[in-house]
């Protein structure tokens, strides 16, 4: 995974920038030209907040080359607050007390531990929700 | 457009194919399917792979594999779209033939995948999900299948053993497929007890992968010498995409790209669900069986394992599915599988199924599903007399 890659994703792997559509109101996570939703310019841009729920969640044994030192690790769909799905590894939990529907939110953690440019990139990860929502 | 015949076909079995290269495999299905037709000089080939340039480092395959047949100075073209690269090249054949620019146009789909290690082939095929955005959090292709399961689950209410039956028939078809990768028939306490490898998807609700390739040669009707054998026309012939990320659905438990295609189809053919005999389906994984039986009109939405569990997805049932095996059994060699799927249909069709041929076999669908969901291939093929 190439550094300048890495860097263009910045905001959304830090800080969970999507956009909220100007025209039918929905939130979209990544930014995009054309809002999935309506077929209209997406647009302006947003935060997500970072909280959600676990919508489904797996265990991954047999990774992909690069995330072999992190077996195994669980990884969900997560609903944010504002409606849209994100794909994000869970972190700081047993694989055991995971359950559809628990309350999660976003932290930084690493991703990869070792890219190919020798990059140790970091990016969003979700743990079980510690503050009330 | 112009009706389009199948008038050749070839395949080599599945397995790990130490001793042959991925050119080697394309060429042996290619030439067995210009032989079957009779036909000796080409206008174009389209092949469907997926891996090649990850796997094997080698890209350009449409030119590499007209020469390889003999047929320099043919048109070549490599078809991606993931695992539904075989139909996708299909289609692209087929539209040439169809629209009149073409005439004699061969289809192959190929994948070479057991040179690389464990990881490395599941970095390679996860390839085919959104890389920024699921890839990059460490999900496998298993993994995303996973995650569609158990919410499926969730949502209808349904067991994981409710799902073994999709796995047991297509090994109890696949063990009488002389291409078929596995070949021994399962009972249902082998699916209960199979290792699990992504929760909830274990061992058997998954296909293997493997090496092989699979043809057909298209002729239009007008130029297709009729013989003893009967006629295998494409009644209807569709595609469509959804988005690439699971998470990116409106509805991750619905395969609007297999119900779109399948719409389309159906409509030029002039059938309906009702007048399908069997369904050459994409059972990559038993859920994605399940969710095509409900995208393509043959079950309610979260009914799709009934079909299964009633028995009629049996070769004796009302709609015959995997009839070959499927990919659970014959094996899924990711960018031939929809090769294999229409080669098997015409199989069928022909009345060449072996100890899997059925009573009835008129009119088939195949299908064949690229990403989870994300490109999607639909035909529909039928036996013509001549
Ligand atoms: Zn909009």
């Amino acid at each position: 995974m190439d550094i300048a890659r890495h860097w263009r994703l910045r905001r959304q792997r830090y800080a969970l920038e999507g956009e909220q559509c100007r025209h039918c109101g929905e939130y979209i996570f990544p930014p995009r030209d054309i809002c999935p939703h309506c077929g209209e310019e997406a647009g302006p841009v947003r935060r997500m907040s970072g909280k959600g729920e676990v919508y489904s969640f797996t265990v991954v044994h047999e990774p992909p080359t690069g995330y072999e030192a992190q077996a195994p690790y669980a990884v969900a769909l997560v609903r944010l607050a504002e409606g849209p799905l994100i794909t994000a590894q869970l972190t700081d939990i047993d694989a055991a007390e995971i359950k559809i529907g628990m309350p999660v939110e976003m932290v930084t953690r690493r991703l990869r531990t070792d890219g190919e440019d020798g990059l140790i990139q970091y990016g969003y990860k979700f743990r079980p929700q510690l503050t009330t929502p | 457009m112009r009706e389009v015949v199948i008038q050749g076909i070839g395949q080599t079995p599945v397995e790990e194919h130490w001793e042959r290269s991925l050119r080697d495999l394309a060429a042996e299905a290619g030439l067995a399917a210009m032989r079957d037709a009779g036909v000796e000089r080409i206008d174009a080939v389209f092949v469907g792979n997926m891996l090649s340039g990850q796997i094997a480092r080698q890209e350009n395959l449409g030119a590499l594999t007209a020469d390889w047949i003999g047929q320099r100075g043919a048109e070549g073209y490599k078809v991606e779209a993931a695992c539904a690269s075989g139909a996708a090249a299909f289609r692209a054949a087929f539209l040439a033939v169809a629209s009149g620019a073409l005439d004699a146009v061969l289809a192959i789909g190929v994948e070479k995948m057991t040179e690389t290690s464990g990881p490395e082939t599941t970095a390679a095929l996860v390839s085919a999900a959104d890389a920024d955005y699921e890839g990059v959090q460490g999900i496998s292709f298993v993994g995303l299948n996973a995650l569609i399961m158990r919410r499926y689950l969730h949502e209808f209410g349904w067991k994981h053993t409710d799902f073994g039956e999709f796995s047991i028939n297509a090994h109890a078809n696949g063990a009488r497929n002389p291409h078929a990768r596995l070949r021994q028939p399962i009972t249902e306490r082998d699916y209960v007890r199979a290792r699990m490898i992504c929760e909830p998807i274990n061992l058997l609700d998954a296909s293997p992968i493997g090496d092989g390739a699979a043809a057909a040669l298209l002729l239009p009707v007008e130029k297709a010498p009729s013989g003893p054998r009967p006629r295998v026309v494409v009644a209807g012939s569709a595609a469509a995409s959804d988005s690439v990320a699971v998470h990116d659905r409106k509805d991750p438990l619905f395969l609007s790209a297999a119900h779109l295609g399948a719409k389309r189809a159906y409509a030029q053919a002039g059938v309906g669900p009702e007048q399908i005999d069997f369904f050459e389906l994409h059972d990559a994984f038993s859920i994605l069986a399940a969710l095509s039986l409900e995208a393509c009109g043959f079950a309610e939405r979260g009914q799709g394992p009934r079909l299964a569990l009633e028995g009629a997805i049996r070769l004796d049932g009302r709609l015959p599915v995997c009839t070959q095996g499927g990919l659970k059994a014959r094996g899924h060699p990711v960018g031939a599988t929809g090769m294999y799927q229409i080669v098997e249909a015409a199989q069928q069709l022909r009345g060449e199924a072996g100890g899997n041929q059925l009573a009835k076999a008129r009119t088939a669908l195949t299908q064949n599903i690229g990403g989870s969901g994300a490109s999607i291939y639909t035909h529909i093929l039928q036996r013509k007399k001549i």
